[in-house]
């Protein structure tokens, strides 16, 4: 499948964009999103390729009847994708939920971390 | 050498929504009034609030609390929500270096005028997976009552 057919096929129904922090460190990647009203069993963490995607339904627990009167949250759902690079091992990411915030680990392939190179004298 | 983890693959509907939303930031929401407290959009945490017969219910989305550490208070018809976030990132140094910080730290207050049939006395909250419910029951007086048609005696 292309990245075309990929990217039109996810973006099927329309979503938030969850805030994410992004921090690189030699032994590989750690992203943080905020995907509030998400509960573990409503997320979705797919790789396609070298996307990762990350998807959020919101459960609403609304009370019958509700009517809305103001609304800054406007989706039901969150969805955010990220192109990964080759060095990366999706193999190995550790993903966890906590309160509504998504800690994901990508650890880098050993070989692609940093090695200290000796310069001999000749 | 990370750039490509910060591009969207192919995202015209989410730089669609990006561009609308600088546009809301920078122009306003193009002279239609709004609330006295509303704040711009993607203030901490979003707001959404819901009415029905016997409460108000209020819905912050605010991920990553303490739940012991936030702020509800009702005071004069006003219901404010406060709170600090504390910063997620490790110190950046030589060895680590941030791509997006885009997540709220600090400090955080947002305030919703409640309607005048509310009962301050009876509020609740819970908060769970990062949704902070506050539920303001109304005034019993104000709602709405069904009235039982007696049988009249003919006089």
């Amino acid at each position: 499948m292309t990245d075309k057919q990929v990217a039109t096929r996810t973006q099927s129904a329309p979503a938030m964009i969850p805030n994410v922090d992004v921090v690189e460190d030699d032994a590989g990647i750690t992203i943080s999103a905020d995907l509030p009203g998400v509960p573990k069993d409503k997320l979705l963490l797919r790789i396609e390729g070298e996307t990762l995607q990350i998807e959020g339904e919101l459960v609403s627990d609304a009370p019958e009847g509700m009517e809305a009167i103001y609304a800054e949250v406007r989706l039901p759902r969150y969805r955010r994708a990220f192109t990964l690079s080759r060095e990366l091992d999706t193999e190995k990411i550790n993903a966890s939920m906590k309160d509504g915030v998504l800690n994901l680990r990508i650890p880098k392939a050993e070989h692609a971390q940093p090695r200290r190179i000796e310069v001999k004298a000749t | 050498m990370y750039e490509s983890l910060l591009t969207f693959p192919g995202g015209l509907f989410e730089e669609f929504d990006r561009l609308q939303r600088d546009m809301t930031r920078a122009f306003g929401t193009l002279g239609l009034p709004s609330s006295i407290r509303a704040v711009a959009q993607g203030a901490f945490p979003a707001i959404n609030i819901g009415s029905t017969p016997t409460a108000v219910e209020v819905y912050a989305f605010a991920p990553g609390l303490d739940p012991k550490k936030i702020d509800v208070t009702v005071d004069r018809g006003v219901l404010s929500i406060s709170g600090e976030r504390a910063t997620f990132l490790p110190e950046t140094d030589k060895q680590r270096s941030a791509y997006a910080t885009e997540r709220f730290t600090g400090e955080f207050r947002r305030a919703v005028s409640l309607p005048e049939d509310v009962d301050p006395k009876r509020v609740s909250a819970s908060y769970r997976d990062g949704l902070l419910r506050i539920s303001v029951a109304r005034q019993e007086a104000s709602q709405p009552k069904r009235i039982e048609i007696q049988e009249g005696e003919r006089p």
